[in-house]
């Protein structure tokens, strides 16, 4: 009853957040200099013709009507039109980069997470040795460097510089699925990797070194329990915590750190595709990739606080 | 039985010393207690009882057999097959020590699946169950089902008791298993370690900063004092007769519920590893020291084969005459509010939806010290901060300074009724602002209060500064440079400054030491006849009320159960709960001290 009242709170608050989050996108395009018709018929129309399309964008309705009616349409599916390329469905100018960044984010996180929470609770468990010494400095020096930098060097050292391993662009083609061209996406994953194991690292490294000190492992080791007990079931559950929060936080900065990587690598995800629409004035493109990139951040830190209250006995139980 | 010999403990790298020349015997089902301040290393040394080292300490050598078996000697693997089986640990705090994300249950049963007790699951369900029972907790399913959030502090100590005895160990170590619980809890966790041990022949060391605790459940004490003993004997030999003069020291610090002394503090501290002197540690603190007491730490010595002690001139302590001093101080009998400063009238308040307060009437005179009891969640300290106006909630009722009205928030009152209530907190580490020197922190009563200058503030700070027996070259330091004895000092110069009309001590000797709380509360009695100001002095120690206070109120879930003259109360007590608690209260008794 306490456990279900505490999700359905959770999950009130994640739908709020996603509500202003709209309202935000939604005002910040309004604040964009220009009108949209004029966007799209060019410098050279009339008038009289931005008049007209202007009534057919629904752009004379007052702003608050014009929020509701694209709110209804995006919950109901409709991302609406694209203003450029033909008067196109915004859902297939974005189609094609959306699974692609998805390719790139989900192979991203398959990589990076696991080895990071392995590394950080490794070293973390070898305190002041020689791998954790290792750990440390390097994931200080990966932090420091922004990811399109950390990208660069990427195709330096391996594709045109010194080693000739990959290709230093990554346009996959869209005809043959993902997974049979993955040597495209082998720089791209390698960078993000890069760019987001050292934050998990760290976090798993601190968190372990603060439950191994903590009185309870002392207590479980003074219990004369044998460390593979200590590590397993006294110091791993309460370190579920922090890795589940962690990783939830660096993967939804994935789905926006993406934008700077794919522009290294020329790749066409949803980072590219939302740069065209910038330059293009495709206020519905820009609306619906901004949404979209807003509610997996959002959904994923729901995801993490709902495991949270799942796997902590406090916040599960409550009090008595 | 469990032996140590000569045991050393040195700070990693360093080779300072953390504790060393450690020796004394534990037979079966006797309690040894090991008695000593913060820093004496009392539980760096209980925990190498089990070759547990903490972050930053190693064993540096010595001898340590339990049944005969040579601790020092076993490798990782024996070590770990003993822990818990034959040596077995209970924490200081078992809110820390217990595994938030799991079962009390699991946390039971794995020490007896580990080391093997049983042959079957259902024969350790079966032990559990009479562990529980040994430990007065329920053995149900339902309980043992809970997480250790779920239960009060008192019954996770129990359980970490439980624990401890789960394998029938020889030999058992204590670490302050009772400091942060209720006395009556206290008494019952005490009674339960006692007959367990008593019960089943187990060695137990008992460690502890409280004598009265130990007098009570120890067969024997050894005395700690900067990494060293200084004296071990049998519990009643060394309160009648203790032969180094620090152990004298603690004995009349601690205070006496029965009245029969006054309470006397120390000054100074103990020194920390890295600044210990040479020869005996306690020589710079002692009168009695002489130049072979500062030249080389006192060989093994003593009254007779049990009461051992290191000390030079134990014989001159020993023969020392009985203190004149102790003599019953002064106590005033009129209780009547005629006089009064603080008059509180059917004061009723309220945490959001919670009251905590049911009506409350007392007052306090000038020059009268009113101690305010009770056990945590009874609302003594939510009356102190209603009458300082820091209460955010709902307050109804009358609360009167000098005959009139007090506004309900400190913010409304005028300047002249917040300078004349001053309030002392908890903890000198959390009320002095880490950022400010002593005299920043100083002035600021001065600034708001007086119209005075530069010279005058300073004249005054220094004096204030002696008043509470610290140097007036403190005024450049800041907090982190003192000890926390001398933070309180600094927090009681703070409100005298502002000179008030009442002054509300909340619990100021709890994060101390024994020898600090002594000279704090001797302090405090001294600038109450002095400077004729009124306290309320709240605490949940019932002793410290017979050493410092006039009147004393005893409050128990926001009532008030008995108020009244200190002797009267804590003579006679009329109250079913006063008469309980006074009997849970650990005593000593002191048959003369010198």
């Amino acid at each position: 009853m306490h456990l279900a009242r505490l999700i359905l709170q959770r999950l009130a608050l994640g739908i709020g957040t996603l509500f202003l989050v709209s309202v935000l996108i939604f005002l910040a395009t309004q604040a964009l200099p220009g009108n949209a018709a004029r966007a799209i018929l060019g410098n050279t129309a009339t008038p009289e013709k931005v008049a007209v399309l202007s009534r057919q964008l629904g752009l004379d309705k007052p702003v608050a009507r014009q929020y509701a009616i694209w709110v209804s349409h995006f919950v109901s599916g409709n991302l609406g039109r694209s203003f450029v390329g033909m008067d196109q469905p915004v859902s297939q100018v974005i189609g094609q980069p959306l699974y692609n960044s998805t390719v790139l984010v989900v192979l991203a996180a398959l990589v990076s997470v696991p080895l990071s929470i392995g590394l950080g609770t490794y070293a973390a468990l070898r305190r002041d040795g020689r791998l954790d010494r290792a750990v440390t400095t390097s994931t200080v020096a990966l932090a420091a460097l922004p990811e399109f930098v950390i990208g660069i060097l990427v195709i330096i050292i391996l594709s045109t510089e010194v080693l000739h391993l990959f290709p230093p662009i990554a346009r996959p083609n869209p005809s043959v699925p993902v997974y049979r061209q993955l040597d495209e996406l082998v720089l791209p994953v390698l960078t993000l990797t890069l760019a987001v194991f050292p934050y998990i690292t760290r976090m798993m490294r601190a968190y372990t070194i603060e439950i191994l000190e903590s009185e309870y492992i002392s207590m479980a080791r003074l219990k004369g329990l044998p460390e593979r007990i200590v590590i397993w079931r006294h110091a791993v559950p309460n370190a579920i915590v922090p890795a589940v929060q962690g990783t939830a936080m660096q993967l939804a900065w994935l789905a926006g750190g993406i934008v700077a990587v794919e522009y290294v690598f020329a790749y066409p995800g949803i980072g590219s595709a939302l740069i065209s629409a910038i330059t293009e004035r495709d206020i519905p493109t820009i609306q619906a990739i901004t949404l979209i990139l807003a509610s997996v951040y959002v959904l994923l830190n729901l995801a993490a606080d709902i495991i949270t209250i799942l796997v902590t006995p406090r916040l599960r139980t409550g009090l008595r | 039985m469990l032996t140590v010999e000569g045991l050393s403990i040195e700070l990693e790298g360093s080779g300072v010393d953390i504790a060393d020349e450690v020796a004394f015997t534990i037979r079966g089902g006797e309690i040894l207690g090991l008695v000593g301040e913060s820093g004496s290393g009392k539980t760096t040394v209980a925990t190498a009882l089990l070759m547990f080292e903490r972050h930053g300490a190693v064993l540096g050598g010595g001898r340590i057999t339990i049944d005969g078996r040579d601790v020092f000697a076993m490798d990782a693997k024996t070590l770990r097959s003993i822990r818990g089986r034959l040596i077995s640990y209970v924490p200081q705090d078992p809110s820390m020590s217990l595994n938030p994300a799991l079962r009390i249950r699991t946390q039971l049963m794995e020490i007896l699946v580990t080391h093997g007790f049983g042959t079957s699951n259902e024969e350790r369900e079966a032990r559990v169950a009479e562990m529980m029972d040994e430990v007065l907790l329920p053995s149900g399913r339902d309980f043992l089902r809970r997480y250790p959030h779920q239960l009060s502090g008192g019954q996770q100590q129990r359980v970490a008791v439980g624990m401890a005895f789960a394998c029938r160990p020889a030999m058992i170590v204590l670490d302050e298993p009772t400091t942060g619980l209720d006395v009556t809890t206290q008494a019952h966790v005490l009674r339960t370690v006692k007959d367990l041990t008593r019960m089943y022949g187990v060695a137990a060391l008992y460690v502890t900063h409280d004598l009265a605790v130990v007098a009570n459940v120890a067969d024997h004490i050894a005395v700690m004092y900067a990494g060293r003993i200084v004296e071990v004997g049998p519990t009643e030999t060394l309160f009648r007769s203790a032969s180094h003069p620090y152990t004298r020291r603690l004995l009349i610090s601690v205070p006496d519920l029965s009245g029969k002394h006054t309470l006397r503090g120390t000054l100074g501290r103990a020194p920390g590893p890295g600044h210990r002197p040479q020869g005996c540690r306690f020589a710079p603190r002692c009168k009695l020291a002489i130049s072979e007491c500062r030249a080389e730490f006192p060989p093994d010595d003593g009254p007779d084969e049990n009461h051992r002690v290191r000390c030079w001139r134990w014989r001159e302590v020993v023969a020392e005459p009985a203190d004149t001093e102790f003599a019953s101080r002064l106590r005033t009998e009129d209780t009547d509010g005629e006089g009064a400063v603080i008059t509180v009238a059917d004061v009723r308040c309220s945490y959001g939806d919670n009251d905590v307060i049911h009506g409350i009437n007392m007052s306090v005179d000038s020059g009268r010290c009113l101690a305010l009891v009770g056990e945590s969640g009874s609302g003594k300290t939510t009356l102190a901060r209603c009458i300082s106006g820091i209460h955010s909630g709902r307050i109804a009722g009358s609360i009167k300074l000098d005959g009139h009205e007090l506004k309900r928030n400190s913010r409304e009152r005028p300047k002249s009724d917040r300078q004349a209530i001053q309030y002392i907190f908890q903890s000198p580490y959390a009320s002095l602002n880490p950022r400010k020197s002593i005299a920043q922190i100083l002035s600021l009563p001065l600034k708001m209060f007086f119209e005075l200058n530069r010279n005058e503030r300073e004249t005054r700070m220094i004096e204030a500064l002696e008043r509470v027996s610290l140097d007036g070259s403190l005024l450049s330091v800041y907090p982190d440079q003192l000890s926390g004895g001398e933070r309180q000092r600094v927090a009681i110069a703070r409100a005298l400054l502002a000179e008030p009309r009442v002054l509300i001590c909340d619990e100021v000797t709890s994060s101390l030491d024994v020898l600090v709380q002594a000279s704090i509360v001797e302090l405090l009695s001294k600038l109450v006849r002095d400077l004729g100001v009124a306290m309320i002095f709240v605490t949940h120690h019932l002793p410290l009320v017979r050493s410092l206070a006039d009147t004393v109120a005893v409050m128990n879930r926001g009532e008030l159960v008995e108020y009244g003259c200190v002797d009267e109360v804590l003579d006679n007590p009329q109250a079913e709960y006063t008469k309980n608690l006074l009997a849970d209260t650990p005593t000593v008794d002191i048959v003369d001290v010198p």
